[in-house]
């Protein structure tokens, strides 16, 4: 009996540490969610989806920050979802028992892994350096380079989820390969693959690292791919950091934005997958 | 593949068609090809770009790069140690706090949450893990450090002053930025990371172990303990994994609040910094080459450590399988 008791106020002491730590960690996690929203929305006006950022002590926006981190993202999605793509149909379909295959496999985990910042610092020296001035291709293309191993990475995944029986059935009608992947494994897998394009978005969306000595940042209006360009997450870095008022407002308000696009393609790409799921 | 089948036979022999499905097909073979092997050009690149620019420091500081704390840009003397240092400690703390409290959240999840809440919950936590580290940040600097200072370093400062050798590792002024502020923040980003893959992994185990353990009278703990998790130990070390390089590497949570101050200090609570730490703060100001260069080892050494990292988690992973295996 006493042994039983025992077990049991052994489970009840586990149990209960596990209650607090999920109340533990939920609490600094919505905290957060809550502080942030608090203080970005107060500053949420139409200023600041049509004024440039603020020289120091000033009202102002975020819309060259905006635009800026708009333009370099789909640039840099642009540029990495089909790479990535590619590389993956090729891990899935065509070299799945060959040694490039494994290698790739491979180093696409480090590619995944490695930190931000140093993807920053490559692109610095093969883009920035020769160059001799900080440009928004540069920013993209950094963003492009943390893009690929994300989109590899799903693309694989989710082709490798296409029944074999259903290539077999494209061949035995006399497709050939190529075809039979476009066509068949490509639209089996849509939702799949478009949840991986989202995920990476999400994920760049929100990277400062990289464009902290890539694209650097720009003060006032600019579409000009050759020439330092804005970004939000760089803009929040520069402002938060800074001991004026709106400044920090700003930060504050850009960073609930950034939040909320996440947010968004979050949801819709797990929604994506949902659907896909429940069929 | 309509249209083929209607054009084809009017216009072109069968062996045509099949010699331009033949080209196609081959021009698709190589371009897929062509684009895995890109990912290992643009590995190399990385590598190899980072290596050609860390050249000069090792030149002329060689291994002493490795284990000097002196960070002079004026005197043009660098030393890699004390971001090293920082790197690793905050890191450590971070999983030493992050990976109790995921696993946790993951039991709680799996086994206790009333079904109605698990799925909310966990939606949350993997929402959560999809936020931007900047956000990490900028709550740490405004919210986090400010609070550490008046309320929690004072009294870690007196409770632990008496106390011989802890006394020097909370010791100092509360600046309210520091080693333990920043890794403090890093376990909160880590969090949702550890404890979603946790409960991925916990989700796998057959209901049937579970129930089977259940039958014959063990604890929640003792199903835990004894099925849960040696059942998942494989993908549980995976998910600590992924933490761990995450912590690593970021940059934005712990720049904020680490106070980038190049030297090593006994106290969680005195100003430290980290590779990324350093790099963000200070790669756009750096004048002269050795002063870049060395930026750029730095870069080197933490894409290395992270390359040891997973290399360290795949071999373990390997090992497991293997013995699962037999």
């Amino acid at each position: 009996m006493s042994l039983y008791s025992a077990r049991r106020r052994r489970n009840a002491r586990w149990m209960g540490l596990s209650v607090a730590a999920a109340g533990f960690g939920l609490f600094w996690l919505l905290l957060i969610l809550a502080v942030l929203f608090w203080r970005g929305v107060s500053g949420l006006s139409p200023a600041v989806f049509t004024q440039m950022t603020p020289p120091p002590g000033n009202a102002g926006g975020l819309l060259n920050a905006i635009v800026g981190s708009l333009i370099m993202t789909v640039l840099g999605v642009a540029i990495g979802a089909p790479l990535g793509m590619l590389a993956g149909t090729y891990l899935a379909e065509y070299g799945r028992h060959e040694k490039l295959a494994l290698v790739v496999r491979f180093i696409n985990d480090i590619l995944l892994s490695a930190p931000s910042i140093v993807v920053g610092l490559f692109v610095y020296e093969v883009i920035v350096a020769p160059m001799g001035h900080f440009s928004g291709i540069a920013g993209a293309f950094a963003l492009a380079v943390l893009v690929v191993p994300v989109v590899l990475r799903t693309t694989e995944d989710m082709l490798n989820l296409v029944p074999n029986t259903l290539r077999e059935a494209g061949a035995a009608l006399g497709m050939p390969r190529s075809l039979v992947i476009r066509r068949i494994g490509y639209r089996a897998a849509r939702a799949g693959l478009v949840t991986g394009v989202l995920l990476a978005v999400a994920r760049v969306s929100g990277e400062t690292a990289p464009l902290l000595f890539t694209a650097l940042n720009n003060q006032f209006w600019s579409v000009n791919l050759n020439a330092p360009m804005s970004s939000l997450p760089a803009v929040i870095f520069q402002f938060a950091l800074s001991p004026y008022k709106e400044w920090q407002q700003l930060a504050w308000t850009g960073a609930l934005l950034i939040t909320l696009a996440v947010l968004a393609m979050s949801i819709v790409a797990r929604a994506l997958t949902a659907r896909t799921a429940d069929k | 593949m309509p249209k083929v089948n209607v054009a084809a036979p009017a216009t072109r022999t069968r062996n045509e068609a099949a010699r331009g499905f033949a080209a196609s097909d081959n021009f698709f073979r190589r371009l897929t090809k062509g684009a895995a092997i890109f990912v290992l050009v643009l590995l190399g690149g990385v590598i190899v770009s980072l290596i050609r620019g860390s050249i000069p420091v090792f030149q002329t500081f060689g291994l002493g790069f490795f284990t000097t704390q002196i960070w002079n840009p004026v005197t043009e003397k660098f030393g890699a140690l004390a971001p090293i240092y920082g790197t690793c400690v905050t890191s450590l703390i971070a999983m030493a706090i992050a990976v109790p409290v995921g696993l946790g959240i993951a039991i709680f999840l799996t086994e206790l949450c009333p079904i109605s809440l698990r799925r909310p919950i966990g939606i949350a936590i993997e929402l959560l893990a999809g936020i931007p580290s900047i956000i990490y940040g900028i709550w740490g600097l405004f919210v986090f450090a400010p609070f550490l200072q008046q309320h929690v370093q004072p009294a870690l400062i007196g409770f632990f002053g008496p106390i011989p050798i802890l006394s020097a590792v909370f010791a100092g002024p509360p600046y309210g930025i520091g080693v333990l502020t920043a890794s403090l923040i890093l376990a909160i980003m880590v969090l949702p990371f550890v404890s979603s893959i946790s409960r991925d992994v916990f989700d796998t185990v057959p209901p049937m172990l579970k129930e089977s353990a259940y039958g014959i009278g063990c604890t929640t703990w003792e199903v835990v303990r004894n099925v849960v998790i040696p059942y998942t130990r494989v993908g549980v070390i995976g998910g600590v994994m992924l933490g761990l390089r995450r912590a690593l590497g970021e940059t934005m949570a712990v720049t904020f609040v680490i106070g980038n101050a190049h030297k090593i200090s006994s106290s969680l609570l005195a100003p430290g910094t980290t590779i990324s730490a350093t790099i963000a703060n200070e790669f756009t100001e750096a004048v002269g080459d050795l002063y870049t260069s060395s930026l750029i080892a730095l870069g080197l050494i933490l894409f290395f450590i992270t390359f040891v990292v997973l290399a360290c988690a795949r071999f373990m992973l390997m090992r497991l399988e293997q013995k699962s295996g037999k």
